[in-house]
């Protein structure tokens, strides 16, 4: 599949229609997503016929942009069971098979080494802090082949350094700086639109 | 929920020490069709604990794996048994019913098709 056809059936997806400030609740937009997975699979192989797994899933883009790649399993994973619910419905919409499993990420450990790579919008610590640090965690015992994430591009020495100090990383890689393009969903946000600096991360498990 | 996603999922109660797998009540069980991939497969059963495997396909009324794991040298060439675990890992779809802890008992639900896996809070 190309680029622009990922993209573009990315786009289609229904995002949060009642998002969560507790969650940080953000889209991953079609941009973003379809690069961060196309990258994934054109650069290093770790998505087609792999188990790939979606950490706070939210509405599924990320998942789905995986199985629309031919993954040969995938898993979402999402604490809130209305983005569940709509990730549910963005599966059947593309017509891919995907699993979705309620759980507070940071507090099931999944047992075995099925699972080859994670792929996952993590909340970035701004509403709760240290968030973005649990996910990654969680992340790194899981993934037997590596894990994709994005982060705020003003952390990149702390993540580099934890993930290599306390995760266990036998790696740690800026693929790219993306811009997050930010559309005003909740109350507190002033401006319409707000664009962010995010690195997206590859992470090889040792 | 496919048995694939069974085969990770354990239950992490705060003292809870033998938490898989967990038994699976089957409500409602649908099948639906995916490719054949043969290499995947080969490369799966390397990783499944096998009797979670057979329980939960059991549980969810398909009774043709054996028992006991069979041994490698069936995947070279046993094409009927591929398929097999194809279907019981990625075809079978547990659509209702319960996930259950094997050591408190403790039901986890499972509504359209999605277990919920929450603790509450005197379970973390």
């Amino acid at each position: 599949m190309k680029l622009k056809q990922l993209e573009g059936l990315l786009g289609d997806l229904e995002q949060f229609s009642n998002p969560k400030v507790e969650l940080e609740q953000y889209p991953t937009g079609p941009h973003i997503a379809s690069r961060m997975l196309f990258t994934a699979e054109n650069s290093y192989g770790d998505i087609t016929d792999k188990v790939v797994a979606d950490f706070g899933c939210g509405c599924g883009t990320l998942s789905a942009a995986a199985a629309l790649l031919d993954a040969a399993s995938v898993i979402g994973f999402d604490i809130d069971p209305e983005s569940l619910e709509t990730a549910t419905l963005n599966a059947e919409e593309l017509e891919v098979e995907i699993d979705f499993v309620q759980c507070d990420i940071t507090k099931l450990e999944l047992k075995g080494l099925i699972v080859d790579t994670v792929v996952m919008n993590p909340p970035f610590g701004t509403r709760k802090k240290g968030a973005d640090m649990e996910f990654l965690s969680a992340a790194m015992k899981v993934a037997s082949k590596a894990v994709y994430s994005l982060h705020k591009t003003s952390t990149r020495e702390h993540i580099k350094r934890a993930a290599l100090r306390d995760f266990n990383a036998k790696s740690a890689e800026v693929l790219c700086e993306l811009r997050y393009d930010l559309p005003k969903l909740y109350k507190f946000h002033k401006r319409k639109e707000v664009d962010i600096a995010v690195d997206l991360w590859r992470f090889e498990p040792r | 929920m496919r048995l694939i996603t069974h085969n990770m999922l354990s239950c992490n109660i705060k003292g809870v020490t033998n938490g898989f797998p967990l038994r699976i009540e089957a409500g409602n069980v649908i099948e639906k069709e995916v490719d054949f991939n043969p290499d995947f497969i080969r490369h799966m059963f390397a990783k499944i604990e096998w009797k979670a495997l057979v329980e939960g396909a059991r549980s969810m009324g398909y009774a043709e794996l054996p028992e006991d794991s069979p041994d490698a040298a069936v995947l070279k060439s046993d094409e009927p048994f591929l398929k097999k675990l194809h279907h019981a890992l990625l075809e079978l779809h547990l659509e209702e019913g319960a996930l259950v802890c094997p050591e408190t008992g403790r039901k986890f639900p499972v509504n359209k098709g999605i277990p919920n896996m929450l603790l509450h809070e005197d379970e973390v």
